[in-house]
């Protein structure tokens, strides 16, 4: 859940973010990394191609069999001990969720890094149902002491830097850390959290896959810190997003391997856990009662509409670190749960157009986002057919409704056209000076930032119409 | 020369070089003759509808589209100086008429037959310009739509590799975006902004004397805020240096 419509509009996140030169250098070092390590990684990785298409097929297939796989991942889940929980909506999840540990009498909450989470609202719900919630991963537990949401969705603290996580932690933690070096921070957030771990009466995480034929739920992490909420605690409850779901282990597997290459460039997360059911007798260890809960959230819908392909989305981040918008405005200026390229697509299906109108228009359609996907989502046609749709809906401002209408006007008659542009570059030249316009009345946001360079004079079908005419006379 | 006829090509010479800078479809002209086409101009063309498109609005796309498509049947091949016009006619067209089956048709014939210019001189047309002399170092960007959307990146490169005395120059980031998009520059100018300022760093730091590209739009935006930064580096379309008119005005110099 996001607040795009109770928060400043897109303009003034976007002019706030270019303004903040420690965040540019965050999201620089993050993402400067991650482009350089996927790009390593897949110099390593010469069947990525068939990887990703194979990847791409599996996620298709599962969209296409979607009832027929939720059926089966809930009938094996149940049998291995689980319980089953269907979503609609966030507010739906949200309920689900925050009932499961009314109900246990929780006081305390852990959660592993989830966006889905993120999307349901589920920080916000918990809070109110007033159960203390503590951030096992070391991202989520900096972006909760700063009182933030995530803006990224693999490294949901890349906004800020090394200096400023030390800042949060002097103050955030008790007793601060010893040294500011990375080594002693983490320590000091591992003090902070293991005591918690262990205390805690439910533990929350998500899910990257849903296998269906066994059953279980697999999540990944670089940290651990998934296999300590969903282990120590009585309860575990997995919330996911049902395109989750893949066929098989095997599967997970193959969309494992593009997975960890397109987010991290490793080849495999340091921690990849099943979950198949609690604790069953002769268990060493393991929660009591296992709830999954399957949030559609305008899941279903997608499958109807023109942003199918979407639900292809394994949630790797390659198109947000290849972004230039991004790059730019780092995650929180798009206003929603996701950013970038995956979340100018998503946004609007979650909060609706009217409030995220702007996503799919903050674009260049360059193209690289989908070039990096490594499921082959078609982001800019996606994006583009948000554009389309606003069109149809009459969104789009009445200026440039109107200037275009008119453009396209003469643009549909070429005589006119002709004589249009003639007339149209000879006023133009009026503006320069040399080879150059400085200043052009309605143009201001190119001729703030850049010169335009002045028209040749003559426009070229005038000039090739005299030539021809002359080559004619010469004949 | 060779047994088979030359080639009937229609050369749609883009909205922008229409207006802007004519000299880049004079050199388009040369460049298609030299290599043994045919050249035509249809009087029927204005702009391919690119803006109506990314704007998403596809009634008066379509309606370019469709008109387009009419001036430009009967030829062999249809040429363009841009990547992304090139690519809006290539894909784009086939897309916006698919609800017409009769219209499609058309669409992918056209599409079939269209190619972005320094590809159909190597792919097409196996043409290597000959005699061409500039001593100077020049650095290429790659526009996106040609180079993601059509496959253009050896060609212009096969082709500068062709002028003597041409020193070709690395561009960090030569595949990135310069944040032209259209009409993004001025909707979103500031972030467009942020993102050229930085094309226009890498561009000066190779210590090229020239930037080509295969884009106006694209030059127009790089030029404008290299001028505006106070850089020299000069800047022509890649087939002006092919044609051999680098020794003319670059972009924002009078001619
Ligand atoms: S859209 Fe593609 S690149 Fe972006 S997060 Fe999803 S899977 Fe990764």
């Amino acid at each position: 859940m996001s607040h795009a419509t109770t928060r400043a509009p897109f303009k003034a996140r976007a002019d706030a973010a270019l303004a903040d030169r420690t965040l540019k250098l965050a999201i620089d070092r993050t993402t400067g990394t991650a482009e350089a390590k996927r790009a390593a990684a897949l110099s390593a990785f010469p069947e990525f191609e068939a990887a990703r298409a194979r990847g791409k097929a599996i996620k298709d297939h599962v969209i296409a069999h979607l009832d027929h796989y939720l059926e089966e991942f809930e009938r094996n889940a149940i049998a291995s001990g689980a319980r089953v929980h269907w979503a609609a909506d966030d507010a739906e999840a949200r309920a689900i969720v925050t009932r499961i540990c009314l109900e246990a009498d929780a006081r305390l909450v852990t959660r592993a890094k989830s966006m889905l989470g993120e999307e349901i609202g589920l920080p916000h719900a918990l809070a109110d149902a007033g159960i203390e919630r503590v951030e096992t991963d070391l991202a989520e537990h900096i972006i909760q002491l700063a009182g933030e949401a995530p803006s990224h969705i693999i490294w949901p603290a890349m906004h800020r830097t090394r200096e400023q996580v030390a800042d949060l932690f002097r103050t955030g933690h008790h007793p601060p850390p010893a040294a500011e070096d990375p080594a002693s921070m983490v320590q000091s957030a591992r003090r902070e959290l293991r005591a918690k771990f262990l205390g805690a009466d439910v533990g929350i995480s998500g899910a990257n896959f849903l296998v269906a034929d066994t059953g279980a739920t697999c999540t990944v992490t670089n940290e651990g810190n998934a296999e300590l909420t969903t282990t120590p605690p009585r309860i575990h409850i997995v919330t996911a997003g049902i395109e989750k779901l893949v066929p098989s282990t095997a599967h997970a597997f193959a969309l494992l391997r593009l997975l960890v290459r397109s987010a991290t460039g490793g080849e495999m997360t340091q921690y990849t856990t099943f979950h198949c059911g609690p604790k069953r007798p002769g268990d060493a260890d393991g929660p009591e009662e296992m709830h999954i809960v399957l949030v559609d959230n305008g899941r279903s819908r997608m499958l109807a509409d023109e942003f199918r392909a979407m639900l292809r989305c394994i949630r790797c981040g390659a198109c947000m670190n290849h972004c230039v918008v991004y790059r730019q405005i780092g995650g929180h200026a798009y206003g929603g749960t996701y950013p970038g390229p995956m979340g100018a697509v998503l946004t609007p299906v979650l909060d609706g157009l009217a409030a995220a109108r702007d996503l799919p228009h903050a674009c260049t359609m360059n193209g690289r986002c989908a070039e990096v996907c490594p499921v082959g989502i078609p982001l800019p046609t996606l994006l583009r057919a948000w554009r389309a749709r606003s069109w149809r809906e009459g969104r789009e401002p009445g200026a440039v409704r109107a200037g275009l209408s008119l453009w396209a006007r003469l643009a549909t008659r070429p005589r006119l056209y002709r004589l249009a542009s003639r007339i149209g570059v000879r006023g133009l030249r009026l503006f320069g000076r040399g080879g150059w316009i400085a200043r052009l009345p309605l143009a201001g946001g190119w001729t703030a930032h850049r010169d335009l360079p002045r028209p040749e004079g003559r426009t070229f079908m005038e000039q090739y119409r005299a030539w021809q005419a002359r080559k004619g006379a010469g004949r | 020369m060779s047994a088979k006829p030359a080639p009937r090509v229609g050369l749609f010479v883009t909205c922008l070089v229409d207006a802007i800078r004519p000299r880049i479809g004079f050199a388009a002209i040369q460049l298609l003759e030299e290599a043994g086409c045919i050249v035509e101009v249809p009087l029927a063309q204005t702009c391919c509808g690119q803006p109506a498109f990314n704007s998403g609005d596809d009634a008066d796309a379509a309606r370019l589209a469709r008109q387009t498509i009419a001036a430009f049947e009967g030829f062999d091949h249809v040429v363009l100086p841009s990547g992304s016009c090139a690519a809006t006619m290539v894909h784009g067209y086939p897309d916006l008429l698919a609800g017409d089956a009769d219209w499609a048709a058309r669409a992918r014939d056209l599409a079939a037959r269209t190619h972005e210019i320094t590809s159909f001189l190597v792919d097409v047309m196996g043409f290597r310009p000959e005699g061409r002399r500039l001593e100077a170092s020049a650095t290429y960007h790659d526009s996106c739509s040609g180079l993601r959307d059509l496959g253009v990146a050896a060609q212009p490169r096969a082709l500068l590799a062709a002028v003597e005395g041409l020193q070709m120059r690395g561009l960090e980031g030569n595949d990135v975006c310069c944040g032209f998009g259209g009409t993004f520059c001025v909707k979103y100018a500031p972030i467009s902004n942020a993102i050229v300022t930085e094309k226009a760093e890498a561009i000066q730091r190779s210590g090229a004397d020239l930037l080509l590209a295969g884009d106006l739009g694209c030059l127009m935006n790089m030029a404008g805020k290299l001028h505006r930064s106070g850089a020299a580096t000069r800047c022509f379309h890649t087939i002006e240096v092919l044609a051999g008119q680098a020794d003319g005005p670059a972009i924002g110099e009078e001619g």
